[in-house]
């Protein structure tokens, strides 16, 4: 038997103690999973706001000369897009095969500095692979920083309420953009629960008075459960579940960042991807029935098999919903079903997302 | 944890109530608590006859699908139909949402008392 590997602890350790969270182990991170009702956390964000620890993800800083032209190749989205300092955009990173290694957010903060979010499972094969394959890049991991994600239709005001002095600086913020603070303090408006918000990067001491003052301004501390549930009926891919290596983005939904339109820039997996027939797709499953459907459960299409990559029960739609990879022939509104305790129950293909907005998505 | 010293349990997290010549059975305050908030409850076939340990529902939360045990043989005689459109009525008092009724043919055997199914729990929080 191998020792069990020790938990690492976020900023926010203390604080969702002092909350009386339940804490869950994942991606070696001791985690909120949820602070009593998962459900009534969903739906505090998705009606008000919430606040997530996602401390556990990891902040790095891209410099040196050559940053832009490294994390050309090694993204397949093109940061050359990124023409207004500030700017975000959502990515994977392939391997030579085309298959996915992560998906993150870039964000372009002029010159040559860029800054990452990558996932925390990821983030040490990540940087080995930017660094082998990007030599001429520097990255450094920010593992001071503390990330927090505050999210909702009144996170804008929950934030100002909290911190009356980032208001100018954070009103101005278009979707997907970021902007850098005094006092190493970084906000984009961007999330991953389908609701406005901001993703907030500051020092890790700073952290617990933010947690709390956000709390004390309205915010409803939220677990990572309620973050799956909210990503899910997002259509919001979780890597490790709906994509891994053996995944390319356009069978996990997330073909629109591929992009193609230099001819001249050779991405990794470039070539392996538009070589390779598209045999499956990632799309939406509504279970007809009274049944959670979990990963890897079976689906069958009238185009043929499928499964489950990831499942929940929706809050907000009160019906089970999953992500499942099918058939590339299968289609939205198609009927399909799928084998739950050894039973076939009745579901029906849908396109992502479920729910946008607080809004039911049709 | 919330373990009433008037119920009876079994290692499986069912507590037991007799009622007249009824057993009526539901889950723990430690068993909802483990899975989450419940979504379903459902599986329950009122007139079925189950054996001691059969499955007789399932519960089922965000997080995980779970067996709900027969504590022993015996006429399932009700479902708490309330929990069929509130299965959160589980995680706000699980002592009060029973899910079943059940006929014994005989007496169950080896259930726990609130201290050993409370030590019971211990142990398996502390198991690594």
């Amino acid at each position: 038997m191998t020792p069990e590997p020790v938990l690492r602890k976020t900023p926010l350790f203390e604080a969702h103690r002092a909350r009386g969270a339940r804490m869950t182990a994942f991606a070696g991170w001791q985690m909120p999973l949820h602070y009593g009702s998962q459900i009534e956390e969903h739906h505090a964000v998705r009606r008000a706001a919430g606040v997530f620890d996602v401390s556990h993800m990891c902040a790095v800083d891209v410099t040196g000369a050559a940053s832009r032209a490294g994390l050309r190749r090694l993204f397949a989205n093109d940061v050359a897009k990124l023409v207004i300092a500030g700017k975000s955009l959502y990515s994977c990173m392939l391997n030579d095969e085309g298959g996915m290694l992560d998906d993150l957010v870039a964000t372009w903060l002029g010159g040559e500095r860029y800054r990452l979010v990558l996932n925390s499972a990821t983030a040490e094969r990540d940087l080995a692979w930017m660094r082998e394959r990007a030599p001429e890049a520097r990255f450094e991991p920010r593992r001071d920083l503390a990330l927090l994600a505050l999210q909702g239709p009144a996170a804008r005001e929950t934030l100002w309420r909290a911190r009356p002095a980032w208001r100018a600086a954070t009103e101005a913020l278009s979707r997907f953009f970021a902007a850098e603070l005094d006092g190493g303090v970084f906000v984009s408006r961007t999330g991953y629960t389908g609701e406005d918000g901001f993703e907030i990067a500051l020092p890790a001491a700073e952290a617990p008075a933010l947690w709390n003052d956000l709390i004390e301004a309205g915010a409803a501390p939220c677990g990572l459960a309620a973050r799956d549930t909210l990503r899910l009926e997002a259509g919001l891919i979780l890597y490790g579940e709906d994509a891994d290596e053996r995944v390319t983005p356009y069978e996990a939904a997330v073909g629109w960042t591929v992009d193609l339109a230099d001819p001249a820039r050779d991405f990794i997996g470039r070539a392996a991807l538009e070589g390779r027939p598209r045999t499956r797709q990632l799309l939406g499953l509504r279970v007809l029935e009274r049944a959670v459907p979990r990963s890897h459960m079976k689906v069958r299409t009238a185009h043929g098999q499928g499964e489950v990559t990831s499942g929940t029960f929706s809050p907000t739609l009160g019906v089970p919903i999953a992500l499942a990879r099918l058939p590339a022939a299968a289609a939205p509104r198609e009927e399909a079903s799928i084998e739950v305790r050894g039973k076939w129950l009745a579901a029906r293909i849908a396109r992502l997302p479920f729910v946008r907005f607080g809004k039911e998505v049709t | 944890m919330n373990v009433p010293e008037n119920l009876r349990y079994t290692a499986t997290h069912e507590w037991v109530r007799e009622e007249g010549d009824m057993l009526v059975v539901g889950i723990t305050d430690p068993a909802q608590e483990m899975l989450g908030d419940l979504v379903f409850v459902g599986d329950v076939q009122v007139g079925r006859r189950v054996g001691a340990g059969e499955v007789a529902a399932v519960v089922e939360s965000v997080k995980a699908a779970a067996d709900v045990y027969a504590p022993t043989a015996g006429e399932i005689v009700a479902f708490n139909e309330e929990l069929g459109s509130k299965p959160e009525l589980i995680n706000r008092g699980p002592y009060e949402a029973w899910i079943f009724k059940l006929k014994p043919a005989q007496p169950p055997q080896g259930l726990l008392d609130a201290a050993a199914y409370r030590a019971a729990v211990e142990a398996k929080k502390e198991a690594p």
